[in-house]
């Protein structure tokens, strides 16, 4: 199983982001984190559940705790749970917040995987979407995690912004790829309502720059030894992202912290979002559920499927026979075979993928994986 | 109880151009003679569907006996007989008016006659009714009576000096209107004795008493057991019951005698053998001849109706036939299209029509619609001598066996203030019309005279009429006959093969710019597909116009990891949900709304 962490503060929010994040003052901070330690501690979960692959902080910003902050963070799920001893403990970080002794203390805490919202390495763009950094500001966190001995370290870009152009683009991937990350996130921009840039009239790229980005992307990323592993990410080999490679292949999940989403026992649920709500019933877990959602066999059957396929491995025949007794020929035979034949899908051996157009155009594939 | 004395009945109407405010008249006048206290009213009385309410139209004639105590002493039976409030319904309109012996005519005191109040006086006038006009409105501060009493003196040229000046909405001096009506209507006419001589003006179904005719008695008496015929359709039946109309209920009464207004049941199963304008006489002792005036109305414009679930066509059906047993008008036979499956060819008295049957449909028999393109009844010469009249384009025949085709026109009256006369024959012009004539009814008002093809006026007339105007003009309109034009089918090609649902017939010249319109709309309407589908119009097998709609290149969700993924399943089952309300035509996928969208050509 694995192990995600919410935390919902941030400097400030960014014009695009519609996660679950403000900012806060430090007593807000305290009790938050107070009360993640009490939900944790009366999870009703513990070491039976097998063991721990994978802890993942997200946010908001994380950063934005001490290192102290972080070891007691780490050390109640350490008393709690079983963590295997190679997992992946990923967090993630703004520059503008990391200091080197911030940084020391992730270490110590047990963090492995640092993951650096960059987005772009042009300042118009930076102020533009809002963020709180400039570009040698997130040069500076990076060299700092560096010399702190993370040697797993991601960056976050985007494509699509308004303003962008293909060449300014395309420097930022040179750029990021000249700093030689393990992992690269490069997530074409989504306006999401409710978000500032929702309101906004936005200098958008046109349809035939937007998808020349995308193609540029594969491009130079694979160019800079970087392979595609899903349909945002690339990693250098060995550096593919376990965390989320688990949330693809259906690993249950438990997640702690405001809003956060859990996947157990063919079961998923979210943590109430209204912060007031979240302290007063924290050492009550069961109280903090909404939506929750027990998932049927065809469910899980879809859910495969369509998370399965974001991944440039794509799904497993086998492994589909294995979890639900059924082939995936019977239940899905005559979709692959016309996404096929629309070059959408591909086959070889035992997987099944998306061919790269496919990845264009997951939604129209993955739609059709729904069995009703 | 009223005395029934035939001197002291009055059967009256009353007419007005929309909005002037026949209905809240109508509603003081049944609330001043204290049949209803103000709390049982509900607003607007007569007008008592939903839509009507809601449209502030009158679309079934209602009726309602009233007594009115005079300033004379005596007690009157009034007789209020409302009518339909729209061209579509002229010939209701007509029928209901030869039950009355007068009409109240109500004119807005801000905007003074208009086209239609025009229209609904010279149909009263032919029918030879008493006209005595009523000002109303005067509490606007725009009002202004003396003015308005000048034009309809001069326009009408009736008496209107003494013209009640009211306000309806305040009920204000509305005991003036009372009194004329006693004193300016005439008492009906008529032999109690004579043969059974009456007019059926309306008819409705009730699942208990089968058809309720709705009927003024011109001469004789009718009683239950009297043995009854419909002289035009033939139909026999007895009545079982006869009485008057109370406001929103149906009273019983002994017999129903010569001058008088109300109902008659005997179990007549179908709406259809009461036709409006028909005459019922005692068949064992049968008036000489019918009253004059009787014409089966036929339906003037045609549509598909088909369910958006293709599932649920039997209840189309059923609706469509609930719909009938009180709507002799309505026309429907099933019809089968390439494109949506199955379906009706619908028939409507006009687009008003049309529209009220759809909303009746969805809304009463909760039915979800796909509705074609609405035309008319085109009269086509085949070279071998058959006429055919063509109500769904889709079966015009081959070109090489047309001689020649006709459409169907309209005199259409507009009357609008001068500086719109421009803008107002442009449309005309536009709408291919045929200028007839311009008369100023006042030095900063005209009346329009055109000639042009239903055809042109079916879609959104109206609407272009308003817009370009300021709403300021208003219209009435005739049908006039037919005429020959140049006409032709223009058919929609999506990704190569002919939609037939699309299809339409055109006049030649319009075809042009009609089918790059549809050609951009369907544009609009059509989603991106996997490969690039061109849209064609064409005429005779000839593309006149093209879009194209590009191939989808990016459908893909950048971002899903462990909070995104009920929402991911959310946003692909909405997107699985809509394409199963699409219609499928060859590989291309066409939401339901685009067959409705060449309703909507002119919007912009």
């Amino acid at each position: 199983m694995e192990i995600y962490v919410h935390i919902p503060f941030c400097l400030r929010k960014c014009r695009y982001c519609d996660f679950l994040s403000f900012p806060c003052g430090g007593e807000e901070k305290r009790r938050y984190l107070s009360a993640l330690g009490r939900e944790i501690a009366g999870c009703g979960r513990g070491r039976g559940e097998g063991a721990v692959t994978s802890i993942y902080f997200g946010g908001g910003t994380p950063s934005l705790l001490s290192g102290e902050e972080m070891k007691d963070l780490t050390e109640s799920l350490k008393r709690q749970f079983f963590l295997a001893p190679e997992a992946e403990i990923t967090m993630e970080a703004n520059p503008g917040t990391l200091t080197a002794s911030h940084l020391a203390g992730y270490r110590e805490a047990g963090v492995n995987r640092i993951s650096i919202g960059c987005q772009s390495v042009h300042e118009a763009e930076l102020s533009l979407l809002g963020r709180i950094h400039r570009y040698e500001d997130f040069q500076e966190s990076y060299r700092l995690a560096r010399e702190e001995g993370f040697d797993n370290v991601n960056i976050d870009l985007m494509y699509g912004l308004p303003g962008q152009t293909i060449d300014s683009w395309r420097q930022s991937l040179e750029a990021v790829c000249a700093l030689s990350p393990e992992h690269i996130s490069a997530y074409s921009l989504i306006v999401e309502e409710g978000t500032p840039f929702a309101d906004m009239d936005l200098d958008l790229p046109d349809e035939e720059a937007e998808r020349q980005m995308a193609a540029d992307t594969v491009e130079i990323l694979t160019g800079h030894g970087y392979a595609r592993y899903e349909i945002s990410n690339y990693a250098r080999p060995g550096f593919a992202c376990r965390h989320n490679i688990g949330y693809w292949d259906g690993t249950p999940y438990l997640s702690f912290g405001l809003g956060a989403s859990s996947y157990m026992d063919h079961t998923r649920w979210r943590n109430t979002r209204s912060m007031a709500n979240y302290l007063k019933n924290v050492s009550v877990p069961a109280c903090l559920r909404r939506d929750v959602e027990i998932l049927t066999v065809e469910n899980r059957m879809e859910e495969y499927m369509f998370l399965g396929l974001r991944m440039t491995a794509g799904v497993s025949q086998s492994e589909f026979a294995k979890r639900f007794g059924r082939s995936m020929n019977e239940v899905y035979g005559r979709k692959i075979e016309h996404f096929v034949r629309e070059k959408l899908l591909t086959n070889s051996g035992d997987r099944v993928f998306l061919t790269e157009r496919g990845m264009d155009l997951a939604n129209v594939v993955m739609a059709e994986f729904l069995l009703h | 109880m009223a005395d029934s004395k035939q001197e002291n009945i009055r059967n009256f109407c009353i007419i007005a151009h929309i909005d002037h405010g026949k209905s809240t008249l109508a509603d003081r006048i049944i609330e001043r003679t204290g049949l209803l206290t103000e709390r049982e009213m509900q607003s607007q009385v007569l007008d008592n569907m939903d839509l009507e309410r809601e449209r502030g139209i009158t679309i079934k004639a209602q009726t309602v006996r009233i007594i009115y105590k005079a300033r004379d002493g005596e007690e009157y039976i009034f007789n209020l007989i409302d009518t339909p409030g729209h061209v579509d319904f002229n010939y209701e309109v007509s029928r209901s008016l030869a039950a009355c012996d007068g009409a109240v005519l109500v004119v807005d005191a801000a905007q003074g006659i208009e086209a239609q109040t025009l229209g609904n006086v010279y149909l009263a006038l032919d029918h030879d009714l008493d006209v005595f006009p009523v000002i109303n409105k005067i509490d606007l501060p725009s009002a202004d009576p003396e003015r308005v009493v000048e034009e309809i003196e001069d326009v009408i040229g009736i008496e209107a000096q003494d013209a009640p000046r009211i306000s309806a909405k305040r009920g204000l001096n509305i005991d003036d209107v009372l009194e004329q009506i006693v004193e300016k209507i005439p008492a009906p006419r008529g032999d109690s004795s004579a043969p059974l001589k009456a007019l059926i003006f309306d008819s409705l179904y009730d699942s208990y008493k089968g058809v309720i005719i709705f009927c003024r008695i011109m001469d004789g008496t009718v009683k239950k057991g009297t043995p009854l015929l419909m002289m035009a359709t033939g139909a026999k039946a007895d009545a079982v019951e006869v009485g008057y109309f109370g406001p929103g209920q149906f009273i019983p009464c002994q017999e129903l005698t010569a001058g008088m207004v109300g109902y008659i049941t005997g179990s007549i199963k179908n709406v259809a053998d009461t036709r409006v304008g028909d005459t019922v006489t005692n068949r064992e002792n049968p008036c000489d001849e019918p009253l004059p005036g009787y014409k089966k109305v036929n339906p003037m414009v045609y549509c598909g109706m088909y369910p958006a679930d293709s599932a649920r066509y039997a209840d189309l059906r059923d609706a469509l036939e609930k719909l009938q047993l009180n709507d002799a008008s309505l026309f429907f036979e099933p019809e089968t299209s390439l494109a949506l499956g199955f379906g009706f060819r619908c028939g409507f008295l006009g687009l008003l029509h049309m529209e009220i049957i759809q909303e009746r449909l969805e809304r009463e028999y909760n039915l979800d619609l796909v509705t074609t393109a609405p035309g008319v009844i085109y009269r086509v010469h085949k070279t071998n001598g058959d006429i055919v009249e063509l109500t769904n384009p889709s079966n015009l025949p081959d070109p090489t066996e047309i001689d020649f085709m006709e459409e169907p026109m309209v005199k259409a009256e507009i009357m609008v203030t001068t500086e719109y006369i421009g803008p107002i024959m442009d449309l005309c012009q536009e709408r291919r019309g045929e200028y007839q004539g311009m008369e100023y009814i006042e030095t900063t008002r005209a009346l329009l005279t055109y000639h042009l093809p239903l055809n042109e006026i079916i879609y959104d007339f109206f609407d272009a009429l308003k817009s370009r105007s300021r709403g300021y003009a208003s219209f009435d309109y005739e049908i006039l006959g037919y005429q020959t034009s140049r006409l032709v089918k223009l058919d929609i090609l999506i990704n190569h093969e002919e939609v037939d649902a699309l299809s339409f017939i055109v006049f030649a010249d319009s075809a042009y710019e009609r089918g790059r319109r549809m050609c951009e709309r369907l544009k609009g309407e059509i989603p991106r597909h996997l490969f690039e589908i061109p849209i064609q119009a064409a005429v005779g097998g000839k593309i006149i116009a093209r879009e194209t709609v590009k191939a989808m290149r990016k459908d893909v969700l950048a971002k899903c990891y462990g909070g995104d993924i009920s929402r991911k399943r959310k946003l692909l089952e909405k997107q699985k949900e809509g394409k199963k309300r699409m219609r499928q035509i060859g590989n291309v996928e066409i939401p339901q709304k685009a067959f409705m969208s060449v309703l909507k050509l002119d919007e912009e």
